[in-house]
């Protein structure tokens, strides 16, 4: 019996992103798509940035637990169109950011508060971060500094 | 020239510039002067590297099946359609700063224009770069500001390396047969209708950085069509393709 795309969804939102391991690849919005066609499970997906590195790994992390649920016979499916956005990321996936320290994206451009202490004083050290998708940034009250997602 | 044939020739040239300047910036890797300044640079080559898979990707499938691979490191300077801009030495942290702006400035433009290209293809990658590259804009126009309105020494740098620069801005504003059959079919807009947007938005960003624009508009070309590349394409070429050319086929 094969599973529904309900269970493969739930077998997914187990995956962490492997540079952000709290969050699931689900959580992340790149699972775009789970469907059966015949025997062939396809998968699609869709980068968050193009040249990010990870993209690769979560493709190969994916259909590795595919294979250990039993699908053997797994395709993945890159899409670019539409391009991500990180209005896909789920609320789950926005608290988790927060509590592990990251500063989840903000349609203003710039974090909200310290991920840390809350402080709304914060400001900007850098557009970059140690992944493409965060800038570096400091909270002025705790003085510590904090990665924030980049909303795009 | 066929409309494929023009195609092909669009795709090398968006990809070529994204790939020979990712290059270029990654160059920098380990040696800019801040740690943050590092990690951007990395960050915006590792951008420009991976619009570079859409762009040869796609090249390379209506090109008889080659892979963006096949195209970054199997072909030689002559091949290569990128315009001199991208390919000149990165010369000092300011200098190449500065050749981002200008790039970036070009490429948020014609990325925007592309968006809503005929070809849904172009469309697609068109629509996930220019997340990107507003976003590299956004850091290398307010580093110019910063730099160029900054220390005395800063100043000159700046200045210095936008007279250098200069000279080869003039080549992405050039048209020829592949873009005017480009425009043609919808696909890609005449290069030479974006620079009255881009003379605006640099001008601006030039001023508040208090650097004076040169007036000459004097164009190196030869880039773009491959006609003539700078000496310094060899040199980069060597260095990026040594291992394919050294162990032929070889993964990891």
């Amino acid at each position: 019996m094969r599973a529904s795309t309900d269970q493969v969804w739930e077998w997914l939102d187990a995956v962490p992103d492997p540079e952000i391991p709290v969050i699931s690849v689900v959580d992340l919005g790149i699972v775009r798509d789970v469907r059966w066609e015949g025997d062939t499970l396809k998968v699609t997906v869709t980068p968050t940035y193009s040249g990010c590195p990870a993209t690769s790994v979560i493709s190969m992390d994916i259909e590795t637990t595919l294979r250990a649920h039993g699908i053997d016979d797994v395709q993945i499916d890159t899409s670019i169109a539409p391009a991500w956005t990180t209005d896909w990321l789920s609320d789950k996936g926005r608290a988790r950011l927060e509590e592990y320290g990251i500063a989840p994206p903000q349609p203003a451009g710039g974090p909200d508060r310290c991920p840390r202490c809350g402080s709304k004083a914060v400001e900007k050290v850098s557009q970059f971060g140690s992944t493409p998708c965060k800038a570096h940034w400091r909270c002025t009250d705790c003085l510590e500094p904090f990665d924030y997602f980049k909303c795009i | 020239m066929t409309r494929d044939e023009a195609f092909l020739q669009f795709l090398l040239r968006m990809g070529d510039n994204t790939l020979i300047l990712g290059h270029r910036v990654s160059e920098w890797c380990g040696h800019a002067p801040v740690l943050e300044e590092d990690i951007a640079l990395a960050n915006t080559a590792l951008d420009l590297i991976g619009q570079t898979q859409m762009w040869l990707g796609l090249a390379g499938e209506i090109d008889g099946g080659k892979s963006a691979d096949d195209l970054a490191f199997l072909r030689d300077a002559w091949d290569f359609r990128n315009v001199l801009l991208v390919e000149v030495p990165n010369g000092d942290f300011g200098r190449t700063l500065m050749r981002q702006f200008l790039f970036d400035a070009w490429h948020s433009i014609m990325l925007g224009r592309l968006m809503t290209s005929s070809d849904a293809r172009i469309a697609g990658i068109a629509a996930k770069a220019s997340k990107e590259v507003t976003y590299h804009l956004e850091r290398s126009g307010d580093t110019v500001v910063g730099l160029g309105d900054g220390t005395e020494e800063s100043h000159a740098r700046m200045q210095a390396a936008l007279e250098y620069l200069w000279p080869y801005v003039g080549e992405m504003f050039v048209n020829d047969d592949v873009d005017a059959e480009m425009a043609k079919a919808g696909i890609a807009p005449n290069p030479a209708d974006l620079r009255d947007e881009y003379d605006a938005l640099i001008g601006h960003v030039l001023a508040e950085a208090t650097l004076t624009l040169p007036e000459s508009r004097f164009a190196h070309k030869g880039g773009r069509d491959g006609r003539m590349h700078t000496e310094h394409l060899g040199h980069l070429l060597t260095q990026m393709q040594w291992l394919q050319r050294a162990y032929p086929g070889a993964t990891w």
